[in-house]
Order: structure tokens, then C-alpha cells, then sequence
């Protein structure tokens, strides 16, 4: 921990670059929010095309939205906080760089999207929400800020590892958003980058490649720093079974971290090494594009690149899951005001599934030629890790039998992601079983299936911790009203985006279509479905406007609250003033005597308070 | 079940090999069904039951009994069957070592972007060597060496034609980037990957025309990388092979002389 506690910081050392874990969280969890927006506004210009191919965007509409977003939040934001009518500017400068996009040429020339363009901003929207929205958000964000004061540390272990990690995440953004501006445009061979076609792609593809590189390095920055933290830095008599979920579900993830992203590192380096220094390390011997033979050495394979892309892919999903259920799991015992129902069977659970993941990867791959003992080994294994996510979220929906339910917004998210990761779970089955898997693959059933997952479940548990712990960062709380408009719309919408999808896959239409299936003659019957998908779309992004209000709003003049308004039992809420001291967290270091989650404990006490924090003393331990 | 699914947008299987696969999806959707409306009725009735106005003060334990655990136990063998039962042999069946090349009909696909290049034999039966060096876009897309086996081979471009009831093996492949050839009414679907050659072995049990799909992100035409697959009656496939044999006559020594 450091040591400059006692002088005043200069602002740059405070706010910017920063070695307090709380700050780094918040930039972390800002900046992964911005870009959940920009991932977001790609997929709202794509699904113009998909509904309406050839058609001109109407550009100004599309670009008028966040402008004018931006400008409101400038007027929200009060000349006492310059940092929120800062951040206005994020959206002004999405609708600039929506004008751009239009501006182009070789782009979307009478504002109608070229098949090229297309492809860039379907490889940037997987890149940016997987890599650049959900997991800085999820890890960095809630991980950073959450998870020392849980488990009673003034800090992360590495106080400046931890900066950097951050630094080098806003480096690979950076790189991967001035890609859209270099000739031929951004990465355009999807998020997954298979050679040979990334390996002959536009030199958006290297920065792509030079991007990554540094998001894996402030993964792996990261990775260590949790997993020290919370080896070295537990509150006394906080033992593993007293830890939040929360807590094991980041100790768990940057495991997954750790050990995934090296061979993907690797990989992009060899892929990098295949576009600038002529090697062929996915590049098979007599490759001939459009009718010019490739003049490489050959000999690699393309297989190669997709059995080192999905050891870490596959291991991510778990990273993009694992704290969600870990926030999910928070908010259901605060607001049934019970104790998780079997917390140690979801401890293993997560720990088994952390490490089966690995062992899944070539799922991704059935189609690639595969003999039959090589399919049953990875169909075997994909069954078994269903089990485990099985485990954990029927413990968290029993949990909810015999609860006192508190129907809260942060609650409400986190319901909301029980039923809608249970589908994104379900429908894995069928492609996790090679012969099912023959018809759904690469269809739009995958797209729906990991969306499910990952938008209507992961992002709703980080909308719940982000409602759950914005007391603790602020002292205040978010609007209610607000808040629910905010669940409802989305709860909606996200369906009305992702359902259909179930449709068209079944009817065996293919992914990254330009026009959405508009060629193909047994895409026909189910086109419609493409206007509804992209008119709830766009409404989810509507959605969102109460939230942003809410957010700005808030941090301006919520409501004050106390220290512990959610009346929860874990240290950082109970052991630390809200929100807590700058350097150190808290005055004193907490000890810890009590489980995680002890809410409704059958005692004859003075029945003033449904809880137990995990800092009071057993009375009958004090007593002897 | 099968019929909820082709509601909801699953095309008629028209091979002997989809009826295993669709049998597969059928049992997997009840699975998903089941533990679906399952879990749902329990969410909305305990949200109900225990909702704080209802129920101000909560229970520490909870639910008691272990249905949970049954419940699982029986997730774990409806998967394990589903494993052991369909997976497995149906995988077998379908990528099984020796293709019954006797009495099959054996064709190369090579796609690239973004045709699909269909290869028959001719009537010698044995497909001609390719070699890169000669490929030429206009005449040659496949680089064939037309000067032995290969002097009968019969190349279209997008156009499949294959007989109805008889085994079909399709060697194929691709010589740039990765495609997948999908034959959706055919419960067909294989990645074409450049450097391997990957045999695809279908029945198809119905006459008429379809279309062959690219499933894989192939470049910036993957949009319209659109083939025609056409299933006929053995004797309407063996006239169209003399069509075109008859037309390679025709025009055939101008371009390879």
C-alpha cells in the first residue's frame, strides 16, 4: 500500500493517475461503461442495414441522439463537479464519430453501409463489449473498487501495478478506436480474427492484433493482483468460508485470466508476425486469393489460430459470467434479507467450473473436421460444466424461498438476470452436443444464445452492482423511479432484441450477413423478424436515457444516505464509512467473526436489526 | 415437439443423416423445456409468496428438503443419455473413417471467395491432379491438368446437382480462406479449410432444388456467397452429367491446348 497519505495529492496524482484501488475502479468502471456505449451504438447502426439493407441511415437521427445526450449532461453536470459535464463529451464525440462513419466514402457512401464497412463495425462491436465494456467493467470496475473493502484491505496488494493495468486497458482502447481511422478502416474479420483471413486483411487488423496485446497485458496486470490480494490481504478471521461470493467469483475469474490470456498473447504475436514479417504460422502451403497465388512460405495451419484463440475464449466467457452471479448472489442475500442457500456448494461449484473451462474450448470447433474421440472428449466435458452453472443458479433461486423479498432496483436487475442467463445456459446445450450443433452453428441461435448470456445476463447483474453499490462510492442513492423505468425497458427490449434470433437460427440463416439473409431464399419466410429485432434495438438504447439521468443526477443531488443503507452484512458496508477514506479505507482495520451472509438469524434478541455484520463479535465470545 | 420447433422456423429435414440430428435437437429442446418451465414456475411463485409485504420476516434456512438434489441428479442423466445415446453414435455415423466410396457418388468442392467451385469426376471416375501454377480465373479456377484423368472432369460454378437416394461423399475444401459449405434441409453444415481436405458424407431422400449457404465470415461478399444445390432422380443427374460432359466436348479444346 502506499505510503502518501499524510500530504496533500497534486490532482493528476488523485484522479488521474491514481494508485488508490477506489479511483482506479471508478475509471475503470467509467471508461468500461463508455465504451459498453460506443460497442453499443455500432450494433445500432449495423441493425439499420440488417433491417432495412441498402437503404441510406437516416445519419442525422443516429448522431443527433448521443449529441444531444451530451449536451443535457453538460447542463446537468453543475460547474461544481467539472468531471461529470466532462464526461457529456463522450457523447458528443459519438455522435462526431458517428458523422464520420457516415462521411466516408469508402465507408457508407449516400450513408448506405458498404459490406466492407460492415464487417469492421461487426468485428469492433464483439472486440469492444467482450474486451473493452463487460469484463473492465465487471473486473476493473466492481473487482477493483468492491472487492478490497469486502474482504477488510486498505488496498490492492500492487498499488501501482494496478494503475498500470488500468493505463494499458486505456492503450488498447485507444489503438482500437483509432483503427477506424487508418486506411481500409478497422479490424474487419470478426472478433474471433480467424487467418487466414485476418492474416490478409487491412492493416486495421495489426492494430487490432497491437491492441489486444495490451489488453492482455493489463489482464494478466490485473489477474496478479487479485489473485494477491485476496491470498494476502483477508481481514483477520475472514477465512474462506466466510468470504463473500462476490469475492471468491473475482478470485476465481483471475485465475481464468491468468492462465488463459498467455496463449492468446502468443497467439496475436505470431498472427502479428504473419502480417509484417512474412511467417506463416496459420498459413498453410497454396493459398490462392482471387486468383493470385499468396506468396508465403506456408506450411502453418488455420486451425492453429482457433485452438489458441478459444483456450482463451472459452475460459472468458466464464470471466464475463463469474462476477455477475458474484454481484447477482450480493444483491438476492441483501434483499431476501437470508442467507444464500447452499454457499458452500457454490463456492466448489464456481471453483469446478473455473476449472472445466478450460478443458471445453474445441466446442467453438466441431465443425472443423473433427474424428469422433476427440468430439465425444470436448461434448463429455461441455455436459459436465453445464452441471456446476446448474448448481449456482438453482442455489441462487432457492435462495429466494423463505426470503423477506425487498423488490428494489438493484434487486430487480439481479432477478432479471436469473431467468435470462438461465436461457443464454439452456441453449448451449444443443450446440455444446456436436450432432444439434451440425444445424445451429453459425447461425443466428449462437448469436442469441451468447447474448443471452452476456446482454441480458452479465450486463443486467452490472447494472444491479452498479444501483447496489453507488451509495457506497457517493453516499447517495440512485432514484428508484427511475431506476425501475430503467428495468422494465430494458427487460423488454433485451428480449425483443435476442428471442427472435432463437427463430432465424433454427431456420439455419448464417451469422455476419450484410444484409441479414436478404439473398438466401430460406431466409425469406423470417426477415421480418430482422425490423424487430433492430426497432427493440434502438428502443434499449432509448432504455437507457433514464439511466443516464439517474446516473448524473444522482451524483449531483441524490438522496444522502447512511453508511450502510442497504442494511447489508459484508465489511464494505459495515466496517467502512460511505464512501470510504481516501487512502486506507477504513479508520480501523476491521476483524471479521461472522459468516458472510448472516441476515434473519433466529436469536432471542432485542429485534431491532435482521442482521449480523461479519465484524461483530459472537456475544458468547465476548462473554468468556 | 418437432412440430413447435418447425414453427418456430426449423426446415424439413430432406437427408437420412438429419433425422438422427433432428431427433437430437427434439430431445435437447425438452430438456431445455422442461428445466425451463420448471425453474419459471417456481421464480414467479416464490416471488409472489415471499414478497416482503407478504412476508416481513424472512427464514434463515430456507428451503430444507433436497428436491434440489434430485432435480440435478436427473440434469445429469438426461445429459448423460443424451451423450452415450444420440451424440456419440450419431457423431460416428456421420464422420465415420471409410467413406463408403463403392456405389457413392464422389464430388470436390473448393470454395473461395465467394463461389463454391463443384468438381465431378467425369467418366473415368477419378478426379484430375490440380495444381496451383495453373490456375486461371477465367478458365481454370481449380488449376486442373487436363491432360489425363482430369480430361473428362466436369467443373460448374455454384451448380450442384446430386442424385436422390444415394449415398454422396463431398471431399471438400478451399483455396483461400475458411468457408463453411451449409446445406440447411440437409442438416449439412462443414468448414472449408484451406491446406485440408474434409469429407462430408449426406443421403438426400427427396428430389428438388435448394441452396448451399456460407456459414463462415469469408470477406466482405460472404453475404452472397450463394450456391445451388439440386437433388434429382439418378437417371434426371446422369443426363445432366451428359449435358455437360457434351458441352466440355464442345468447347473444350480451345482453352487447355
Amino acid at each position: 500500500m502506499s505510503d502518501d497519505t499524510g500530504h496533500e495529492e497534486s490532482f493528476w496524482r488523485k484522479y488521474i493517475f491514481s494508485i488508490d484501488h477506489k479511483i482506479i475502479g471508478i475509471q475503470y468502471g467509467i471508461t468500461g461503461l463508455a465504451f459498453l456505449l460506443i460497442g453499443f451504438s455500432l450494433i445500432a447502426l449495423m441493425r439499420w442495414q440488417l433491417a432495412y439493407p441498402e437503404e441510406p441511415l437516416p445519419w442525422i437521427v443516429f448522431a443527433a441522439i448521443p449529441a444531444l445526450i451530451g449536451i443535457a449532461v453538460i447542463l446537468m453536470g453543475g460547474k461544481k463537479r467539472p468531471y461529470l459535464s466532462m464526461s457529456g463529451l463522450i457523447f458528443i464525440g459519438l455522435g462526431a464519430l458517428i458523422w464520420y462513419f457516415v462521411s466516408g466514402e469508402e465507408r457508407m457512401p449516400g450513408a448506405i453501409m458498404l459490406p466492407e464497412f460492415y464487417n469492421q463495425l461487426g468485428a469492433m462491436h464483439g472486440t469492444i463489449m467482450v474486451f473493452l465494456g463487460v469484463v473492465p467493467l465487471a473486473v476493473g470496475g466492481f473487482g477493483n473498487y468492491v472487492l478490497p473493502l469486502q474482504i477488510g484491505a486498505p488496498d490492492m496488494a500492487f498499488p501501482r501495478i494496478n494503475m498500470a493495468s488500468y493505463w494499458s486497458y486505456v492503450s488498447g482502447g485507444v489503438i482500437m478506436l483509432v483503427s477506424f481511422f487508418v486506411p481500409g478502416g478497422a479490424a474487419n474479420s470478426g472478433w474471433t480474427s480467424y487467418p487466414p483471413l485476418a492474416d490478409i486483411a487491412t492493416t486495421g487488423q495489426t492494430l487490432w492484433l497491437f491492441g489486444m496485446v495490451f489488453l492482455i497485458t493489463s489482464s494478466l496486470l490485473g489477474a496478479v493482483n487479485f489473485i494477491t490480494t485476496v491470498i494476502q490481504l483477508r481481514a483477520k478471521g475472514l477465512t474462506w468460508m466466510r468470504l463473500p461470493f462476490f469475492v471468491w467469483s473475482q478470485f476465481i475469474s483471475a485465475f481464468l485470466l491468468l492462465l488463459a490470456f498467455p496463449p492468446l498473447e502468443v497467439a496475436g504475436i505470431f498472427q502479428l508476425m504473419d502480417r509484417l514479417a512474412g511467417t506463416s504460422f496459420f498459413l498453410p502451403s497454396g493459398l490462392v486469393v482471387s486468383g493470385q497465388i499468396i506468396a508465403v512460405s506456408g506450411g502453418g495451419s488455420p486451425l492453429l489460430w482457433q485452438h489458441l484463440f478459444w483456450f482463451l475464449a472459452h475460459p472468458e466467457v466464464y470471466v464475463l459470467v463469474l462476477p455477475a452471479m458474484g454481484i447477482v448472489a450480493e444483491v438476492i442475500a441483501n434483499n431476501t434479507r437470508k442467507p444464500l442457500w447452499g454457499y458452500r456448494s457454490m463456492v466448489y461449484s464456481a471453483i469446478f467450473l473455473g476449472i472445466m473451462s478450460f478443458i471445453v474450448w474445441a466446442h467453438h470447433m466441431f465443425l472443423t473436421g473433427m474424428g469422433t474421440t476427440i468430439a465425444a472428449f470436448f461434448q463429455t466435458t461441455t455436459m459436465i460444466i453445464s452441471i456446476p452453472s446448474v448448481v449456482i443458479l438453482t442455489a441462487l433461486f432457492i435462495s429466494l424461498w423463505g426470503g423477506s423479498i425487498r423488490f428494489n432496483t438493484p434487486m430487480l436487475f439481479a432477478l432479471g438476470f436469473l431467468p435470462m442467463f438461465g436461457i443464454g445456459g439452456l441453449t448451449g446445450l444443443p450446440l455444446g452436443l456436436a450432432p444439434s450443433d451440425v444445424h445451429l452453428h453459425d447461425t443466428y441461435y449462437v448469436i442469441g444464445h451468447f447474448h443471452y448470456v452476456v446482454a441480458p445476463g452479465t450486463i443486467f447483474a452490472l447494472f444491479a452492482g452498479i444501483y447496489y453499490w453507488f451509495p457506497k462510492i457517493t453516499g447517495k442513492r440512485m432514484n428508484e423511479k427511475l431506476g425501475k423505468i430503467h428495468f422494465y425497458g430494458s427487460f423488454i427490449f433485451m428480449n425483443g432484441v435476442f428471442m427472435p434470433m432463437f427463430i432465424q437460427g433454427l431456420a439455419g440463416v448464417s451469422r455476419r450477413l450484410w444484409d441479414g439473409g436478404a439473398e438466401f431464399l430460406h431466409a425469406q419466410p423470417f426477415l421480418y423478424l430482422n425490423e424487430v429485432m433492430s426497432v427493440s434495438a434502438w428502443l434499449l438504447g432509448l432504455a437507457q436515457i433514464p439511466f443516464i439521468i439517474n446516473l448524473v443526477r444522482s451524483i449531483r443531488s441524490g438522496e444522502k444516505v447512511s453508511s450502510n443503507p442497504w442494511g447489508a452484512t459484508t465489511l464494505e458496508w459495515a466496517a467502512a464509512p460511505s464512501p470510504p477514506i481516501a487512502h486506507g479505507n477504513f479508520k480501523t482495520l476491521p476483524e471479521v467473526h461472522q459468516a458472510a451472509y448472516e441476515y434473519s438469524v433466529p436469536v432471542e434478541g432485542d429485534g431491532t436489526s435482521d442482521f449480523i455484520p461479519q465484524n461483530q463479535p459472537d456475544k458468547e465470545h465476548v462473554d468468556k | 415437439m418437432i412440430t413447435l420447433l418447425r414453427y418456430f422456423g426449423l426446415p424439413p429435414n430432406y437427408s437420412v443423416q438429419g433425422a438422427e440430428i433432428d431427433q437430437m435437437i427434439v430431445w435437447v429442446h425438452w430438456l431445455m423445456l422442461i428445466l425451463f418451465v420448471g425453474w419459471g414456475t417456481f421464480f414467479i411463485y416464490t416471488l409472489f409468496r415471499y414478497r416482503r409485504s407478504k412476508n416481513p420476516k424472512a427464514d434463515y434456512i430456507g428451503v430444507k428438503r433436497h428436491y434440489t438434489k434430485y432435480a440435478e441428479i436427473g440434469v445429469v442423466c438426461f445429459e448423460a443419455l443424451l451423450l452415450i445415446g444420440f451424440a456419440f453414435p450419431a457423431w460416428a455415423n456421420r464422420v465415420r473413417e471409410v467413406p463408403p466410396e463403392e456405389g457413392a457418388v464422389v464430388v470436390r468442392v473448393v470454395a473461395e471467395q465467394f463461389v463454391w467451385n463443384i468438381h465431378y469426376p467425369g467418366a473415368d471416375g477419378m478426379f484430375g491432379e490440380a495444381d496451383i501454377n495453373r490456375i486461371d480465373p477465367q478458365t481454370n479456377p481449380l488449376g486442373l491438368d487436363r491432360s489425363n484423368a482430369g480430361v473428362d472432369d466436369i467443373v460448374t460454378i455454384n451448380q450442384l446437382h446430386l442424385p436422390v437416394n444415394r449415398p454422396i461423399v463431398i471431399h471438400l475444401t478451399s483455396k483461400d480462406v475458411i468457408h463453411s459449405f451449409s446445406l440447411p434441409v440437409m442438416r449439412v453444415k462443414q468448414d472449408a479449410i484451406p491446406g485440408m481436405s474434409i469429407p462430408v458424407l449426406f443421403e438426400a431422400t427427396e428430389t428438388g432444388e435448394w441452396e448451399i449457404a456460407c456459414a463462415q465470415l469469408c470477406g466482405l461478399g460472404h453475404y452472397r456467397m450463394r450456391g445451388f444445390l439440386t437433388i434429382e432422380t439418378g437417371l434426371a443427374f446422369e443426363d445432366w452429367l451428359a449435358e455437360q460432359a457434351a458441352e466440355l466436348e464442345e468447347e473444350g479444346g480451345e482453352w487447355w491446348e
